[in-house]
């Protein structure tokens, strides 16, 4: 009833404008007007002009209520070493395009307003005038490079690798429809080897159990970064295309099946320091669920949080895995507590390649340490058992 | 008044009939033969006029079902929560009910309906719509031929478009729904029918509509550089072209050479999906399985993709740029700032288009080193596009600035541009692009620049040529009204965006209450919901008055009623077969004498007075 209501409102409203239209074009025919008289220029360059001020205003007044939503402004500053330098490098390149904006605007609608319709105004023949028009080329050709160099001094700076004596930790993010599948080289410091033709409901990663560098791989549910330090993220995707997108720290890279790729960043932040930052705002100091007015207050529920940002599916929305930065000497606690996924779930079984053989996991890193390990496949999981991601998240959506 | 009769009456035709020249047209009379029956004349034309019109009432259908479409996803952002049951009649099972009898959108649907709405908008409305209308309809008319180069290709442009509409519709009727990949088609999702199911049927059929869709924009565009550049009439140099000319021509050759690249990035998709092949493919284990494929290599495909793509682009805007030069200095009645400057930094944009492609992909996993390249391609188009920007804004100055519609829709475009083309210097630059990509900032920078600048192009263009199209006038009225509402809704849609995309939230997310980082958008994504909505009614009111004034808007009483000087206002009111009644005019100047030595125009076909000079 009520959408036939609407329907009918919207009809009679249309028609409204219609007969209205049609009256107002009659009158001004009927008065013998020329299709845009002074008159009714004048309204449109009002009306241009106050477009113009409440646009410019608006703009200005939306971004600044906004800010603290938005990443590198208010609480959210980034929670990575590289982050800072990108976060720079988007003011300055704001603060340029911003001043453009204003001024063009301004010009727009000022010469609009100005040089509206007079009858018999004599206009200004000008078809051309090679000195301004040398000076509004060289103009934003200075700009220009001045953003270029800035910007790709800031995306050699980021993409840069890691090189020996960083003390960097390397771990592995994988890509599946639709969950992140991550791995962390255990105490031995290495990844061990994967071959998707190995990927099955009990190895999701397929990972060559026969390769000593895999039996103390550990794959936690959230991802758990120590700050100050390095971070190597290999990617990969089993499936599809996928995004390995961290907002908080600046972070994101594609994940594609076939061709690995990787990330290196620094936490700077932990997960308590970017809570107490976000203690100091108002907004954050709400409780975390409307319904419990004396439950916790929504800074001390944050995580940081790995999301997909590229299209993969139809549960793209949903590949959420938590982040935790903590201190170096909580990582290593943290990882000394994980347990490989080699000795929970498969040592001993049927399907161990390794069954009554006798193997040795050396705790310590290992003084002969095996040849760096070239991720040569992405893998692949047996959706069943690694589904978590996309379940959790749409449990909660629920 | 009295010079303005002087030049539009009948001394208009004494001059054509005098200067002009005689190409015996009208004593083949086979030429005009083939318009006499209803389906010669009006369906299977071979008049460029009746041509422009197809594509244009095609582009306006497809237009108000991709709008359509993102209305119904946009509910689905805004009010996630809400009953959607009303909407199962319209879309059967893909209105998903729960227990509770709440009905919601699918996420394989609302994934398919945007998909549709890019692929829809970007191609078969701002490419075909755009140009296929205003190519066909201002390059006969403005360089002085009877109709295109080839007639019949002409029309199989036409009928190709046709055809891969027919397809891409079909497609929307699939039992395992339209193909739902995102309009770029990446592979693996888009080759792997078991990773989704709108790449099953919907994907085939996406490919074998956009391979005649390639198919339409190479006939199309080959034979409107060879009429630009084979049928000028005479005296029309190259630079007594119109800007829209030149737009059009550059627009062309942009097409020509980079939507065969498309093509054959569609061909071995195809391959790889029907014929086992592994150019996209390797490494993958899908549906429980290992597949056999080794070796290829999705990032291909992008490169494939993006070397049409970002030309495309261009394909979108430069038309629509063309458009707005030409009109503004009509309803200025001033000339356009900087003619060459305009020319020449087209056509510094159409080259850079093809070094940029690779700035779409500085995070996709290809060499990080190879970005510095894009990178400074990518912020050098910046130059002639501000260029541009420069020359409309010192063409209003010193103006006597008449605010007709097509006018006022010139201002909005320009005012789009500027918002959209400055955004483009953020993710040009790929440190920034790390954090934006893929973001709602994104969907903010193109919608603005390509996509609603664009339109406001579309719009002045029809506003404008309306009275050469049917002989009457749109109701101004009305267009007055769509373009407040149009101008301040589309704002009110796609600013805020850019601080949802700067908030870090991705796009192509069903719902964003799975990660508390980009959920705290509700209030926001309600408000552009609605403002999507009033924006969308104003566009069915644009239509309904488009067709409403072709029978019964006010008719069009004078020759040139604009007071403009390109060729196409000297032909009768509505133009007859082969456009001139009698000889085809000649040209004396360039068509952008407004108020010069004291008169308010002199149209292109008036003699240079005794020493007068070239403006230009």
């Amino acid at each position: 009833m009520i959408t036939l209501l609407i329907i009918g409102c919207i009809l009679l409203a249309g028609t409204i404008i219609f007969q209205v239209a049609r009256i107002n074009e009659m009158i001004k025919s009927a008065r013998g007007e020329e299709i845009s008289s002074e008159k009714s220029n004048n309204a449109s360059a009002v009306g241009i002009v106050v477009f113009g001020i409440a646009f410019l205003v608006l703009t200005i007044w939306s971004s600044w209520y906004y800010k603290n939503q938005m990443m590198g402004y208010g609480p959210h500053i980034s929670a990575s070493e590289q982050g800072v330098s990108i976060d720079k490098l988007f003011n300055v390149t704001l603060i340029m395009t911003g001043i453009v904006f204003v001024i063009t605007h301004i010009l727009l609608f000022y010469f609009s307003w100005r040089y509206r319709y007079k009858k018999g105004r004599k206009v200004l023949f000008m078809p051309h005038d090679n000195k301004l028009e040398v000076i509004w080329t060289i103009a934003p050709s200075i700009v220009m490079a001045y953003l270029v160099i800035n910007g790709l001094v800031v995306w050699n700076k980021v993409m840069d690798t890691v090189k020996p004596g960083d003390n960097h930790i390397e771990i592995e993010a994988t890509g599946m429809q639709f969950a992140w599948i991550l791995r962390y080289p255990g105490l031995d410091n290495k990844l061990g080897t994967r071959n998707f033709k190995l990927i099955d409901g009990t190895n999701d990663l397929g990972q060559d159990w026969k390769d000593p560098k895999n039996w103390d791989d550990f794959k936690p549910d959230e991802l758990v970064l120590p700050k100050g330090r390095k971070v190597k993220v290999r990617i990969n995707s089993r499936d599809v295309l996928h995004s390995f997108f961290l907002p908080h720290f600046r972070v994101k890279m594609d994940a594609v099946p076939g061709i690995p790729t990787s990330f290196v960043f620094t936490p700077s932040l932990t997960t308590e320091e970017y809570k107490q930052n976000l203690r100091k705002y108002p907004e954050w100091n709400v409780p975390a669920d409307p319904a419990d007015p004396t439950g916790k207050k929504k800074w001390e529920t944050f995580t940081y949080e790995l999301a997909c940002a590229e299209l993969c599916g139809s549960s793209h929305f949903a590949m959420r895995r938590p982040v935790r930065v903590v201190s170096d000497a909580e990582y290593k606690v943290w990882v000394k507590s994980q347990k490989s996924y080699y000795m929970e779930n498969v040592r001993g079984k049927d399907f161990d390649p390794n069954k009554g053989k006798t193997i040795s996991i050396d705790p310590a890193p290992s003084t002969t340490p095996a040849p760096e390990v070239k991720s040569d496949s992405t893998g692949g999981t047996k959706t069943e058992i690694k589904k978590d991601g996309a379940d959790t998240s749409l449990k909660k959506i629920k | 008044m009295a010079e303005h009769k002087e030049l539009t009456l009948d001394p208009v035709d004494e001059i054509i009939e005098k200067n002009g020249y005689d190409d015996h047209f009208h004593e083949h009379h086979e030429a005009d033969k083939y318009q006499s029956s209803f389906v010669s004349k009006y369906i299977f034309s071979l008049d460029h006029k009746t041509i422009a019109k197809q594509f244009l009432i095609t582009g306006m259908v497809w237009a108000l079902i991709g709008a359509g479409m993102s209305v119904i996803f946009r509910l689905q952002l805004g009010f996630p929560d809400s009953n959607f049951l009303w909407l199962k009649p319209l879309l059967g099972n893909w209105i998903v009910v729960n227990e509770a009898g709440i009905g919601s959108l699918s996420n394989e649907f609302y994934y398919a309906l945007v998909t549709m709405h890019g692929t829809i908008l970007v191609f078969f409305v701002l490419t075909a719509g755009l140009s296929g209308t205003f190519s066909n309809l201002l390059i006969p008319l403005q360089v002085g031929a009877r109709d295109m180069a080839s007639p019949l290709l002409n029309m199989m442009s036409y009928w190709f478009f046709f055809l891969s509409g027919t397809i891409m519709m079909f497609s929307l009727f699939l039992n395992t729904g339209p193909f739902s990949g995102g309009w770029t088609a990446y592979p693996p999702l888009s080759a792997l029918p078991q990773a989704s199911s709108g790449s099953k049927g919907g994907m085939t059929l996406w490919l074998a509509s956009l391979v005649f869709f390639v198919i339409s924009v190479l006939l199309g565009g080959i034979n409107y550089i060879t009429t630009v550049l084979n049928l000028r009439t005479k005296g029309m140099k190259m630079w007594n072209l119109p800007l829209t000319v030149w737009a059009f021509m550059i627009t062309a050759i942009i097409g020509l050479l980079s939507f065969p690249v498309l093509l054959s990035g569609f061909l071995l998709l195809i391959f790889d999906r029907s014929m086992g092949t592994s150019f996209y493919l390797s490494d993958i284990f899908v549906a429980g399985t290992a597949l056999e494929n080794v070796g290829g290599s999705p990032i291909l495909y992008q490169h494939l993709f993006w070397f049409l793509g970002h030309p495309e682009v261009y394909i979108i805007i430069v038309p629509a740029m063309g458009i707005v030069s030409e009109i503004m200095s009509v309803h200025a009645r001033k000339p356009i700032f900087g003619y060459k400057a305009m020319v020449f930094s087209m056509m510094a944009i159409a080259f850079l288009s093809f070094l940029v492609w690779a700035h779409h992909m500085f995070i996709s996993g290809m060499n990080p080193f190879i970005s510095n390249f894009f990178v400074l391609f990518t912020l050098i188009i910046a130059v002639p596009s501000a260029v541009k920007v420069f020359n409309w804004l010192a063409t209003l100055y010193g103006g006597n600035l008449k605010f007709t519609a097509p006018m006022l829709y010139c201002i909005g475009f320009v005012s789009f541009f500027i918002s959209g083309g400055l955004t483009g210097i953020f993710l040009g630059n790929s440190a920034i692009d790390i954090p934006v990509h893929d973001t709602y900032f994104v969907v903010a920078h193109f919608h603005i620049v390509m996509g609603v600048a664009a339109f406001f192009g579309m719009f002045a263009g029809i506003a404008h040529w309306f009275p050469k199209m049917y002989g009457r006038f749109l109701n101004e009225t009305i267009l007055k009204i769509h373009f407040w509402i149009t101008l301040i809704g589309a704002y009110a849609i796609f600013w805020p965006q850019h601080y949802m995309g700067i908030g870090g939230v991705p796009r192509r997310y069903y719902r964003f209450d799975s990660f508390d980082t980009f959920a705290g958008w509700s209030d926001l994504n309600k408000f552009i919901t609605i403002a999507a909505i009033f924006v969308f009614f104003a566009q069915v009111m644009y239509v309904i008055n488009f067709f409403v004034s072709i029978w019964r808007g006010k008719k069009v009483t004078e020759r040139n009623p604009w007071r403009a000087n390109t060729l196409e206002w000297t032909t009768d009111i509505v133009p007859v077969h082969g456009n001139w009644a009698g000889n085809i005019p000649t040209v004396e100047r360039w068509p952008y004498d407004y108020g010069k030595d004291g008169k308010e125009f002199i149209p292109q076909y008036i003699p240079l007075e005794p020493g007068e000079k070239d403006s230009h």
